[in-house]
């Protein structure tokens, strides 16, 4: 397993600069909103919660077309169907491995990024809690849409389409915890929801992208 | 891979899952159509103009009430579309009918439909009521997302070759989303209150809609019922058709 893990994070890392896409995406995507909403301040500080969430939504969903394919095409995936490695532990280490690859960076990117966003200073540490605690979910749930559409030519477009419907329950409770750590209220119920939302996919999640990739490698 | 190879099996299932053969299933909903057709369109006739014409205006909303015979029963219609498909899909997970992932399949279309009508109406409705077309009320955004979830379980069906990969993939996607759209509807409870009034048809409460209106109303439900029933049958129907004349023609380009 641990192989498994060093050998994806080792593609990740070398593989084309996918490493960095994510972030860069992020940034992008940050450095636009100004321009659409217009500079002032306080509207910025009051939807930067919510942006940096979605922002970093939208670079988790990007990156996930490569979480699978490449394997799926040099045949790996096959490989990794008939070891004695259960496919659902593979398939969560994959997870794992994308969380760490473009979640955790993103997570560490976000305070920066509020900077720009003008986000008030309590909301920094929530956003970065928040971000913490829901992108693990994001991978995961991810992880399963890939699953989905391993076998689907140009499937990525399919995939946002299966995948962001997936993604609203995480969203909603995560910006909602950021927000209200920005504002000043209570964000310890909507954050706990998303623990247990993440909690919840990672123990149940890999059996149903185990499936999914079962039938797709038959 | 054929669809009538179950008849094959040494024991011959009876009861409810006799009609898991296609023959069986063919026959039966050939023989059950018209009744249902009939039944549907007589139901949603004098619901629809009981409903319409004949019952008095809410001495608050006036006439604006009466796209209740609509909304209400279409809404109903959408959730229900979902259930079925996921039943049918746990059926096919579970016992292999290919007549139960077809049906799944059939239902979908049937199901967004129902779930735009309920949107359109409810816009409708809520132009005059609320004074806006869309609020982001938690029940009008439960149903977008639940029209999401259609789209994509029908965009997977589209795009996988493979009949009975695709009936695997979407069977499971079913599963999963029916897990989501249950989250869904409370994060967005917790997230926004709204303009929507609570549910007004419940058997068991004081207030409900008065009985001038509730009646006609569950002669609409019905209806829809019905209709869904039928149309549900006859795209099941026209499926099963469909896969057997591409057995046929794929027998013919081996011969």
């Amino acid at each position: 397993m641990t192989a498994l893990l060093r050998r994806d994070l080792k593609l990740a890392v070398r593989a084309g600069g996918g490493f960095g896409l994510g972030l860069a995406f992020f940034l992008i995507v940050t450095v636009l909103v100004p321009f659409g909403v217009g500079p002032q301040s306080e509207l910025l500080s009051r939807i930067a919660p919510g942006i940096l969430w979605l922002g970093a939504l939208l670079a988790c969903l990007l990156s996930l077309d490569r979480l699978l394919a490449l394997d799926w095409e040099d045949g790996t995936l096959d490989l990794l169907a008939t070891s004695p490695l259960p496919l659902e532990a593979a398939l969560s280490i994959k997870a794992l491995a994308h969380w760490i690859t473009t979640g955790l960076p993103l997570v560490l990117a976000a305070p920066v990024l509020g900077i720009l966003l003008n986000l008030p200073t309590a909301g920094y540490g929530w956003l970065v809690l928040s971000l913490l605690l829901g992108t693990p979910a994001l991978s995961v749930i991810g992880t399963f849409g890939a699953a989905l559409t391993v076998g689907v030519k140009r499937g990525g477009l399919l995939m946002s389409l299966l995948v962001l419907p997936l993604y609203v329950p995480t969203l909603i409770f995560g910006a909602e915890a950021a927000r209200r750590g920005a504002t000043g209220m209570d964000p310890l119920t909507p954050l706990l929801m998303l623990a247990g939302i993440t909690a919840g996919v990672v123990a149940i999640m890999p059996f149903a992208s185990a499936a999914a990739l079962r039938v797709n490698l038959r | 891979m054929s669809m009538t190879e179950d008849t094959a099996t040494p024991k011959r299932p009876s009861g409810f899952w006799s009609y898991a053969n296609p023959v069986k299933f063919l026959g039966l909903s050939e023989r059950v159509l018209p009744a249902l057709w009939g039944l549907a369109a007589l139901s949603l006739i004098v619901g629809l103009i009981w409903g319409f014409f004949f019952t008095p205006d809410d001495f608050r909303q006036g006439s604006t009430v009466k796209i209740i015979y609509l909304h209400v029963p279409s809404a109903m219609m959408a959730i229900n579309a979902w259930v079925m498909m996921l039943v049918a899909s746990l059926i096919w997970l579970i016992r292999r009918h290919h007549v139960s992932a077809l049906a799944a399949k059939a239902a979908a279309p049937v199901g967004v439909v129902m779930t735009l009508i309920a949107l359109c109406t409810g816009a409708i409705w809520g132009q005059p009521m609320w004074g806006t077309w869309w609020a982001w009320d938690p029940r009008l955004t439960s149903f977008l997302i639940l029209f999401l979830f259609y789209l994509g379980y029908i965009a997977l069906w589209e795009a996988i070759e493979d009949p009975d990969t695709a009936a695997d993939l979407t069977s499971v996607l079913c599963l999963v989303g029916s897990v989501f759209a249950v989250l869904s509807r409370y994060a967005v409870n917790f997230w926004n209150q709204g303009l929507h009034q609570g549910a007004s048809l419940s058997l068991d409460k004081e207030e409900n809609v008065a009985d001038v209106f509730y009646i006609p109303l569950l002669v609409c439900i019905a209806g829809f019922v019905l209709l869904f029933l039928a149309l549900v049958l006859y795209r099941t129907g026209t499926e099963i058709r469909l896969r057997r004349t591409r057995a046929l023609q794929a027998r013919e380009a081996r011969l």
